[in-house]
C-alpha cells in the first residue's frame, strides 16, 4: 500500500476521534476519544517511518504512548476527585471558566 | 459712505440678538425701547444715504466678502445703494420705526415680549438685506429670510392652532411662488453667467424672446408668492393671526412690497417682454378688483384692511406691467405711509375693544379714542385718492398709465376699484368710530392708547399726507435709474378730465358709505341671503377649494407615503441592520460560556481555518 | 496482495471499533470497542515492519492504558448514562468532514516533499527491535530518561490523586496499633 492510504486511513481516524471529542458530554467519553486520537496520529508516523526507511518516526510514537500512558494516569486521578467533589462527571457541569 | 450701509444694515440685526438674549424671559421693557432705538439709527443712517444719493448722484457699491466662489460661479455678497433701493430702505425703516415704537404699547401685556421684538428687528434684517442686494442670490437670500420671520411673526402666538396653521400656509405658498424664482435666477444664470444685476441687466438683450418670456414669466411667479397675487393670495388674509403691528410691517409696507420691488429690479427684462408685462398688468388688475369685492361684505376689521392692501398690490403690479416703474415705486411708497398707520390705527382699536375684530360690535368710539380715529380718518382719506393726500398722486398716474396704453378695460376695471375701495374704507372707518354703539358699556371699556403710541402714529400720517407733493423731485431722482414714462399718448385735456372723474367715483363712493353707515344702519338683513353675497363672504370659496383640492388629497398622499415607505421601506431597513448585530451578537454569545463542549468545537474551527490558509499560502 | 487485503480488512474493523466508541451511548460498549480498536491498530504496525512499536502498543495501551479506564469506570455511576443531547449534532459532523477533507488535500497534493533523507535510517539486516534499541539508547537517550521520570511522576501523582490520608504508614505500626486504628474508623463510619 502507498503512504498515502495509511495517511488517509490516519486522517480518518483521527477525525472519527474529533467527532467523538466535540460529541461527548461525558468526560471519560472525552477521554476516549483523546486516545483515539493519539493512535490515529501514531499510525501516521510510522507509516512515515517505513516509507522512507527512517526510524525517527518510530521513536515518536514510542514517546507518544509514554505520554499517553502519564496523561491517563494523571487524568483519572483528577476525574475520580472532581467526581467525589461533586457527583457528577458531565462536561456541561464544569463551567468554571464562564465569562 | 460706504459705512452708513453697514449700519443702516446691520443695526436691525444688533437690536434682534440682543433681544434675543432675553427671549426666554419675561417682559424687559429695555428690549422694546433698544431695538426702537436701533431701527432708529438704521433710518438715520439710511435717511442720511438719501440724501447723499440725491445731491450727489452717486450709486454706491460695496462688497461684504466673496460668498460663493466655486469654479466659474462667483457670487458676491454685496450691496448696492442706487436711487430704487434707497427709496425702499427710507420707506422700510421709516415704517419699522414707527412700528417697532408702536409695539412697546401693543405689546405691554405679551409674555412673549422679549422674543417679538427679536423676530421683528430680524424680518427688518432680512428685508433691508433683500432690497439692498446688489445680485439676485443675496435677493433670495434676503427674500427666504423674510418668508422665515413671517412665519415666525405671524404664527407668534404659537400655541393657537389658528395661529401656526396660518403661518405653515403663508410660508408654504411663499415656497411654492421661491420655485418660481429660483427657477428663473437659474436660468439667468445658466445662460448668462451671473448672477449680479448689471451685469445681467447689460447682456440681457442678448438672448431669445421665448427664454426671456419664461425668465420673466418664473421671476413673477416668485412676486406672486410674495405679493399674494391669485392665486397665491388665501395667505394674506389668514396672516391676520398674527400681532396688527406685524401685519402693519409686513402686510403693507414690506414683505408684500418685495414682489414689486422684484419686477420694479428687473425692468429691463420686462420692457424687453411687454407681453408678459401686459399679462402682469391684467392679473394685477384682476386682483385688484377681486380683492376689493371680498372687502366689501367682510365684518372683521383686519381682514378688510388685508384685502385692501391686496387690492392696492394689484394697482402697483399694473403700473409694473405696463412699463411705468416709477409710478408703481411711488405708489408703494405712498400705499407704505398710509396702510402701514392704517393698521396701527386697527391695532389701537383691538387693544382697546379687547382685542375684538368684528366692526359690527363696535361703533361711537370717536369720542372715547379721538387721535386714532382722526389719524385713520386721513389714512382712509389717502387709500381713496383725495387730492391733496399722497394716495391721490400715485393711485391716479396708475389710472393715467392704464389709459395711456390703451388698456381701456384695464382703465375701467380700475377706475371701478377705486370707487369700491373708497366705499369699504369709509364703511370701516363710519362703522368703527361713528354710527351707534354696538356694545355694551359693561363688557367694553374702550380707551385711547398711550401717548408714545400715536407719537409713533403720527410721522406715518404726517406723510400720508405730504408724501405725494414730492412727485416730481421723486420723479426725478428715480429716472436716473429707471426708465421715465410719460402719459405721452394722451392729451393733457384728456388728463384733466380722467381726473376729475376718478376724483368723483372716489367721492361718490365715500358719499354712500357716509349715507350707509354714518346716518343709516347699514344695508338691510336681506342683503345678506344673496348669492353673491355668500360668494364674496367665503372669498369666492377659494379657501374651500384648497382645502378640498389641494391639502386633502396631499395629505392623504403623504399618509399613504409614509405607511407605505417609510414605515415598511425605510424603517424596516434600518431596523433591520439592527437586528441583524443584535442576533449576531447573540449567536457569539457562547464563546464566553465557559462550556467546553463550545470551546472544543471552536477550536476545530479554528484548526480548519489554520490549515485552509497554510494549504492557500503553499497553494499560491 | 496479502498486505493489501490485510490492509483494507483492518482499516475497516478499526474504523467500525472506533465509530462505535464515538458514537454509542453505552459506556461499557465503548470501552469494549475501544480495547479492540487498541489490537488492531497494532495490527498496523506490525503490516508496517515496526514490531517493536506493535508490541509496545498491545502491552501499554490495550493492557495497560485500557485496564486503567475500566477500573476508573468501575468507579463512576456508569448505569446511569449521561445525558448525551447536544444541541448541533450536524455542525460536529460538519466541522469534522472539514478537516478530513483539509487534511486528505494536504496529504494528497504534491507538497510533501519527495526527497527526504533520512536521519535514522533502517538498517534491514537487524531485527526492528535491535535497531529501535540502538537509536533508542543512543540517540534519544535525555528524552527516554526525561520520559522516564515524567512516567515516575505520574505515577506518584495518581497515588496521591486518589488516595486517602497519607500520614500514617502501616508498616510502621505495631499489630495493636493497627487494630485500635481500624476500631476508630469503623466507629466514625457508624457517626456518619
Amino acid at each position: 500500500m502507498t503512504l498515502n492510504a495509511y495517511l488517509i486511513l490516519s486522517t480518518l481516524l483521527f477525525c472519527i476521534g474529533l467527532i467523538g471529542v466535540m460529541r461527548r458530554k461525558n468526560v471519560l467519553m472525552l477521554f476516549f476519544s483523546t486516545e483515539i486520537m493519539l493512535n490515529a496520529v501514531n499510525i501516521g508516523f510510522a507509516a512515515i517511518s517505513k516509507f522512507h526507511g527512517d526510524l525517527s518516526g518510530q521513536m515518536f510514537a514510542f514517546f507518544i504512548i509514554a505520554v499517553a500512558a502519564a496523561e491517563v494516569a494523571i487524568g483519572l486521578g483528577l476525574l475520580i476527585l472532581w467526581y467525589k467533589r461533586t457527583g457528577s462527571i458531565n462536561l456541561d457541569d464544569i463551567q468554571g471558566m464562564k465569562g | 459712505m460706504e459705512k452708513y450701509i453697514y449700519i443702516a444694515l446691520f443695526a436691525p440685526l444688533v437690536g434682534s440678538l440682543v433681544a434675543a438674549l432675553f427671549s426666554m424671559q419675561p417682559k424687559t421693557v429695555f428690549t422694546g425701547w433698544f431695538t426702537s432705538f436701533m431701527l432708529a439709527v438704521s433710518m438715520f443712517a439710511s435717511l442720511n444715504l438719501l440724501h447723499f444719493v440725491y445731491t450727489t448722484d452717486t450709486v454706491l457699491h460695496t462688497k461684504l466678502f466673496d460668498w460663493i466662489v466655486i469654479g466659474s460661479l462667483d457670487i458676491p455678497f454685496g450691496f448696492v445703494v442706487d436711487q430704487v433701493s434707497v427709496v425702499m430702505m427710507s420707506v422700510v425703516t421709516v415704517v419699522s420705526t414707527m412700528v417697532h415704537i408702536h409695539s412697546i404699547g401693543y405689546m405691554e401685556h405679551d409674555k412673549g415680549f422679549n422674543r417679538y421684538f427679536s423676530y421683528l428687528s430680524a424680518f427688518v434684517f432680512s428685508m433691508l438685506v433683500l432690497v439692498m442686494s446688489d445680485n439676485f442670490a443675496v435677493l433670495f437670500i434676503g427674500w427666504e429670510g423674510v418668508g422665515v420671520c413671517s412665519w415666525l411673526l405671524i404664527g407668534f402666538w404659537y400655541h393657537k392652532d389658528s395661529a401656526s396653521w396660518a403661518a405653515n400656509e403663508a410660508f408654504i405658498m411663499n415656497r411654492v411662488g421661491d420655485l418660481g424664482l429660483l427657477l428663473g435666477m437659474f436660468l439667468l444664470y445658466w445662460n448668462l453667467g451671473t448672477l449680479q444685476y448689471n451685469e445681467v441687466f447689460a447682456t440681457i438683450g442678448t438672448l431669445d424672446n421665448s427664454l426671456l418670456v419664461w425668465i420673466g414669466g418664473l421671476l413673477f411667479l416668485g412676486a406672486m408668492g410674495k405679493s399674494a397675487q391669485f392665486p397665491l393670495h388665501t395667505w394674506l388674509a389668514d396672516a391676520m393671526e398674527g400681532p396688527t403691528p406685524v401685519s402693519a410691517l409686513i402686510h403693507a409696507a414690506t414683505m408684500v412690497t418685495a414682489g414689486v420691488y422684484l419686477v420694479v429690479r428687473s425692468n429691463e427684462l420686462y420692457t424687453l417682454v411687454p407681453e408678459v408685462g401686459y399679462a402682469i398688468a391684467a392679473l394685477g388688475a384682476f386682483v385688484a378688483i377681486f380683492a376689493a369685492t371680498m372687502a366689501l361684505v367682510n365684518n372683521d376689521m383686519k381682514r378688510i384692511i388685508a384685502y385692501s392692501t391686496l387690492s392696492q398690490l394689484g394697482y402697483m403690479f399694473v403700473a409694473a406691467g405696463l412699463g411705468a416703474y416709477w409710478v408703481a415705486l411711488f405708489h408703494l411708497a405712498t400705499h407704505a405711509f398710509f396702510k402701514s398707520v392704517l393698521f396701527l390705527g386697527a391695532g389701537n382699536v383691538m387693544h382697546a375693544m379687547n382685542d375684538e375684530l368684528d366692526i359690527r360690535k363696535m361703533g361711537g368710539l370717536h369720542n372715547k379714542m379721538k387721535a386714532t380715529s382722526i389719524i385713520m380718518l386721513i389714512a382712509s382719506l389717502a387709500l381713496a385718492g383725495i387730492f391733496p393726500l399722497a394716495g391721490f398722486f400715485s393711485k391716479d398716474k396708475i389710472l393715467e398709465s392704464a389709459f395711456n396704453a390703451d388698456a381701456y378695460i384695464l382703465w375701467g376695471v380700475l377706475w371701478v376699484t377705486a370707487g369700491l375701495t373708497a366705499f369699504y374704507s369709509f364703511r370701516l372707518v363710519f362703522k368703527i368710530f361713528f354710527g351707534k354703539q354696538n356694545y355694551s358699556d359693561a363688557d367694553f371699556h374702550p380707551h385711547e392708547a398711550k401717548s408714545f403710541v400715536i407719537a409713533a402714529m403720527i410721522p406715518l400720517a404726517i406723510l400720508a399726507v405730504i408724501a405725494g407733493w414730492f412727485e416730481h423731485s421723486f420723479i426725478d431722482f428715480v429716472t436716473k435709474t429707471l426708465p421715465t414714462w410719460e402719459a405721452s399718448n394722451t392729451a393733457s385735456s384728456t388728463i384733466w378730465i380722467l381726473i376729475l372723474v376718478t376724483t368723483a367715483v372716489a367721492v361718490g363712493g365715500i358719499a354712500l358709505a357716509y349715507v350707509k353707515y354714518y346716518k343709516g344702519d347699514g344695508f338691510s338683513k336681506e342683503w345678506e341671503n344673496n348669492a353673491i353675497y355668500k360668494l364674496l363672504i367665503n372669498q369666492y370659496y377659494i379657501p374651500a377649494f384648497y382645502d378640498k383640492f389641494i391639502s386633502k388629497p396631499y395629505y392623504a398622499i403623504s399618509v399613504w407615503i409614509f405607511k407605505m415607505i417609510e414605515v415598511k421601506i425605510i424603517d424596516n431597513a434600518i431596523d433591520g441592520i439592527a437586528h441583524i448585530i443584535f442576533n449576531a451578537g447573540a449567536k457569539v454569545r457562547p464563546i464566553q460560556s465557559g462550556n467546553l463542549s463550545t470551546s472544543l468545537r471552536l477550536m476545530v474551527g479554528g484548526l480548519i481555518m489554520g490549515l485552509v490558509f497554510a494549504l492557500v499560502l503553499a497553494v499560491l | 496482495m496479502f498486505e493489501m487485503v490485510a490492509f483494507i480488512l483492518f482499516s475497516v474493523l478499526t474504523i467500525t471499533m472506533f465509530s462505535i466508541t464515538v458514537l454509542t451511548n453505552n459506556a461499557l460498549y465503548a470501552l469494549s470497542s475501544m480495547a479492540a480498536g487498541m489490537i488492531f491498530i497494532s495490527a498496523f504496525f506490525f503490516l508496517l515492519d515496526a514490531d517493536f512499536l506493535g508490541a509496545v502498543q498491545i502491552v501499554v495501551y490495550t493492557g495497560a492504558i485500557m485496564s486503567l479506564y475500566a477500573f476508573g469506570m468501575m468507579f463512576f455511576d456508569s448505569l446511569s448514562t449521561v445525558n448525551e443531547k447536544i444541541k448541533n449534532p450536524r455542525l460536529v459532523f460538519l466541522l469534522s468532514g472539514m478537516i478530513a477533507l483539509v487534511v486528505v488535500v494536504i496529504f494528497i497534493s504534491p507538497v510533501i516533499g519527495e526527497n527526504v533523507t533520512a536521519n535514522y535510517p533502517v538498517n534491514p539486516s537487524y531485527g526492528n527491535s535491535v535497531d529501535v534499541g540502538l537509536v533508542l539508547f543512543t540517540k534519544y537517550l535525555v528524552p527516554f530518561e526525561v520520559a522516564a521520570i515524567m512516567l515516575l511522576v505520574a505515577m506518584i501523582g495518581g497515588i496521591v490523586l486518589a488516595g486517602k490520608k497519607m500520614n500514617e504508614s502501616y508498616s510502621e505500626m505495631k499489630e495493636e496499633e493497627i487494630d485500635a486504628k481500624l476500631e476508630l474508623d469503623a466507629l466514625e463510619k457508624d457517626v456518619k
